[in-house]
């Protein structure tokens, strides 16, 4: 789905202008958070809807990049800003690891796989003491007190992001990309290199996973392996935000990043404290209700099946 | 020597109950051809069933086997037919997604477990949890023999179901071609409604049993997934004698990981395993087998 300019110019604006308009360092948090899920769930979803190799490890790339960052300060003594610049190819390099491993299983094998790597990387981060720091995790010290360069940082990384995944998806790479989606042996066939095109789809997702997990370093200063390495909260939550928004679509992802960041923000305030405490904690049951629920009536998700949403509000709308 | 030979023996014992998750997982993914991500999940169903009719109720874990097999049974007839089979006419991009399905299900029976119970870590305790058998210089854990001999027993069963009954043959004849079943007038349908309700009937066995050697909290499902689909691949997918070598396999590697690596590093173990054998032999211990 193309979007129109004058729409893209309005999204555009109303990030640059929300800091102003909402002088809230709450609301300027979750923006910030939501715009990491953007970079993470585009990513997954340029691997996952597009060339058709579902991830359930993206964790994987979310971790290194911020140990990538932490490590940068824990070891080399440097910035951890230079994690955003070492985050994605650090990243990019582990992707391309894991695709010669795991790009020999297809479908569900693939996906089994790539949860078998996140859970391998996970209890190795927690036991490799004298490299990782363990369970003791990584602190360092933030930057800036105020949320606005974060908040401004976020934005050119998730802008940067879609733009690439737009050019990406709309060039050539993106056909191959579909075609192997579509079908795996008639694609070969038809002379493009599987392996070559899934590993180069992996290697572009990984970097701008990589790149989300040393943003997220930076901004939060503390990382363990629980957090980053997370198999529900990272890489589950990418899925969720993929297939929620609407997998294969360009605009879906980041629809399904505020969408998930705002439901997971709203009950785990209890409804912003209208509702009992207990409420907060069932922000994961809501999600399981809701993936089950997105799977069985909106498969390609909000942005997907918007035209089946709309028919159901147009058509309510008709009757009464 | 003798900590080598209690390492492997314990390592088999466990193994068997391994074999009962895997059993499982292995008549899902080869009648359904999809990874059941709520298997483990559903194995914390049951053992906090057998929890509750413990601790309020007074009943021995092995006798209540038999109200938590019926009712996991049940349970997944349910998921199969009104959560998993519509999934088939609803036409999405993606085709993993059942699996997906499986993933928000594990997700949701996690959670409204975790509501009821809390995070607390919860075991029970039978009067014979501590009691243990002698042969020579090794010991062996009673409950975790009792539990191997009844995943033995089950093992036989189901495989006098499957080779021997009508409704048997039906399930493997689905599972080799789908399409040719439907044609000899086997409704497909009903049976991988039948066999997701099997497999967590299985399954359900493999929780009650280990429950008295165990401990449980509400995200215990989440590791025995990874092992029954670690099983499943070693033993290669859709084979029901590939399953139980695999859980003994796992079993004895997991053991022998713990005995001579580090505790922590056990479950990572099974994990290099499971990525060896993929790259080195995708067909898993099957091919070698013949079988």
């Amino acid at each position: 789905m193309r979007i129109n300019r004058w729409v893209l110019l309005g999204i555009v604006l109303f990030f640059l202008a929300f800091p102003v308009l909402v002088p809230s360092d709450y609301y300027r948090h979750i923006f910030i958070i939501a715009l990491m899920w953007v970079l993470i769930g585009s990513s997954w979803n340029l691997l996952a809807g597009f060339t058709g190799q579902v991830s359930f490890g993206h964790a994987i790339f979310f971790g290194t990049g911020a140990y990538t960052a932490g490590l940068c300060v824990t070891k080399l003594g440097i910035s951890a800003w230079w994690g955003i610049l070492l985050g994605g190819p650090v990243s990019t390099l582990v992707g391309l690891f894991i695709g010669w491993v795991c790009f020999r299983l297809r479908g569900p094998y693939f996906a089994l796989a790539t949860i078998a790597v996140g859970e391998i990387f996970r209890l190795v981060a927690i036991d490799w003491r004298s490299f990782t720091e363990g369970m003791e995790g990584i602190l360092i010290i933030q930057t800036f007190r105020s949320k606005l360069p974060y908040y401004y940082l976020g934005v050119a990384l998730a802008a940067l992001c879609m733009f690439a995944i737009h050019r990406v998806v709309y060039s050539k790479w993106g056909y191959y990309f579909v075609a192997i989606r579509e079908d795996q042996d008639a694609a070969e066939s038809m002379g493009i290199s599987a392996f070559r095109y899934k590993s180069l789809s992996l290697m572009i997702s990984s970097f701008f996973t990589g790149l989300a997990g040393a943003f997220y370093m930076n901004y939060m200063a503390f990382i363990d392996p629980h957090v980053v390495f997370n198999l529900h909260d990272i890489s589950i939550m990418a899925i969720l935000v993929g297939i929620i928004g609407g997998v294969g679509t360009i605009w879906g992802p980041p629809v399904g990043a505020f969408i998930m960041v705002f439901l997971q923000e709203t009950f785990r305030s209890s409804f912003f404290g209208l509702f009992p405490r207990w409420v907060s904690e069932s922000h994961v049951l809501a999600f399981g209700l809701l993936v089950i629920f997105v799977i069985r009536y909106l498969a390609n998700g909000v942005i997907g099946d918007w035209p089946k949403i709309r028919r159901l509000w147009t058509r309510e709308k008709a009757y009464s | 020597m003798e900590i080598l030979v209690q390492t492997l023996v314990s390592g088999v014992l466990i193994g068997g109950i391994y074999a009962l998750i895997g059993i499982g997982m292995t008549l899902i993914m080869g009648v359904m051809k999809i990874i059941n991500l709520a298997h483990g999940q559903l194995m914390m169903v049951a053992m906090y069933i057998t929890f509750v009719l413990f601790e309020y109720f007074g009943l021995d874990p092995y006798f209540s086997l038999l109200v938590s097999m019926p009712a996991l049974f049940l349970l997944g007839i349910f998921l199969q037919k009104y959560l998993l089979n519509p999934l088939l006419k609803v036409d999405s991009i993606l085709p993993e997604n059942q699996v997906l399905m499986t993933v928000g299900i594990g997700m949701v029976l996690t959670e409204i477990i975790r509501f009821i119970f809390r995070s607390d870590y919860r075991s029970v305790k039978t009067a014979y949890s501590a009691t243990a058998l002698y042969i020579g210089p090794i010991s062996l854990n009673f409950p975790m023999v009792v539990a191997f001999g009844i995943a033995l027993l089950l093992t036989a069963a189901l495989f006098f179901f499957l080779l021997k009954t009508d409704l048997g043959k039906s399930v493997r004849a689905t599972a080799q071609n789908a399409d040719a079943a439907m044609i000899m007038g086997i409704n497909a349908h009903w049976i991988t409604v039948l066999t997701y309700g099997l497999g967590s009937g299985l399954v359900a066995a493999a929780g009650t049993l280990l429950l008295p050697i165990y401990y449980l909290f509400p995200d215990i499902g989440g590791p025995f997934t990874l092992k029954a689909f670690v099983i499943t691949m070693l033993g290669g997918m859709g084979s029901t004698i590939g399953a139980i070598l695999g859980g003994v396999v796992l079993g004895v590697a997991e053991s022998l990981g713990a005995t001579y690596i580090s505790m922590a590093l056990k479950d990572a173990v099974g994990l290099v395993i499971f990525l060896l054998v993929l790259i080195f032999l995708p067909g898993g211990l099957k091919t070698l087998t013949k079988v």
